[in-house]
């Protein structure tokens, strides 16, 4: 824990991301080109699902990050109210808005694959809903972080409520085993061997892969952004206290 | 040419399939372009920010002059 407290220190946190920067987005760019090149050409189409199981290697690491995401912002939320520790907050709040925009693609290209498989856009089953409401957890957190004032309270108010909605993480995980869904269970579980085959796996694994450098890429930037605004925010405070 | 075509048609599913893919890159491109504008524009602020201060601390301690300690405080 005391390493961990070492990575609290915002200036230290900045030297740290300006050297992970790099690496991290090159990976990114490296994982995305050889994980697309086996998505769309060195893989087969599955032989149920036809090609539309190509869909599945941006659907699926989409959703692993999403969780990820709310995990992380947890994880942070519970540091900023427990320890108080100035890089958690902005953690949180630089981790919610990618969050989103990972749940949103889960749910779009979940919809575009579910309608010529199941034939529907939608439907209110659990594992569908629950990542509907991971979606609303999202916006809510973006917007009473912002709802305030005083950021502080903002940052207190959106700790509690990703702590309480944190609860949702593993609904969705089990909600395909706990109730009928329509939605497929899990192909892919570290308990099992996996229920896909190797030359499918193969592109998943590495797609999210690439999520995954991806979301470290973009956390790092919006937690450089929130720190230049935190710093922004302090400076115009020390000058109109001294105007 | 026929083979792209083929290709492009992903068994009838290019309806699906392309717009899911389309979407997906729309998204992740946006969160970037949209990440590297916050930081950069808050870069810029905070730059024009302390330019207006390091005068006023200039003036305090003359640029040959030791600035540590300060005795007057």
């Amino acid at each position: 824990m005391a390493n961990l407290h070492r990575f609290a220190n915002p200036n230290r946190f900045l030297r740290l991301s300006r050297a992970i920067l790099p690496w991290s987005a090159s990976l990114t760019v490296l994982l995305f080109i050889v994980g697309l090149y086996f998505a769309l050409f060195a893989s087969p189409a599955d032989y149920q699902q036809g090609e539309t199981v190509r869909i599945m290697y941006v659907h699926v690491p989409s959703a692993w990050i999403a969780m990820l995401c709310y995990s992380v912002m947890a994880a942070a939320s519970a540091t900023a109210l427990i320890w108080r520790h100035p890089l958690a907050d902005i953690t949180a709040r630089a981790a919610a808005p990618i969050g989103a925009g990972f749940t949103l693609i889960v749910l779009a290209t979940g919809s575009l694959w579910g309608k010529p498989m199941w034939g529907t856009w939608w439907v209110w089953d659990a594992r569908l809903t629950s990542v509907l409401i991971l979606f609303f957890l999202y916006l809510g957190h973006i917007a009473l972080s912002r709802a305030f004032d005083d950021p502080t309270r903002g940052a207190r108010a959106a700790a509690v409520l990703a702590l309480v909605g944190f609860v949702n993480v593993p609904i969705i995980k089990f909600s395909v085993d706990w109730w009928n869904t329509l939605h497929q269970p899990a192909s892919v579980s570290r308990l099992a061997a996996p229920a896909i085959d190797p030359a499918m796996l193969r592109p998943l694994l590495l797609m999210a892969l690439a999520f995954t450098a991806y979301f470290v890429t973009l956390l790092l930037l919006r937690i450089r952004a929130e720190l230049t605004s935190r710093k922004i925010r302090a400076l115009q405070l020390a000058q109109a206290s001294a105007e | 040419m026929d083979r792209i075509y083929e290709y492009l048609q992903m068994g009838g599913h290019a309806a699906f399939i392309w717009p899911a893919l389309g979407l997906t890159a729309t998204v992740l491109i946006l969160m970037l372009v949209l990440s590297l504008h916050d930081l950069r524009t808050g870069e810029a602020v905070l730059r024009r920010l302390e330019a207006t201060r390091t005068p006023r601390r200039a003036r305090r301690s003359p640029p040959d002059s030791h600035p540590e300690p300060n005795y007057e405080a």
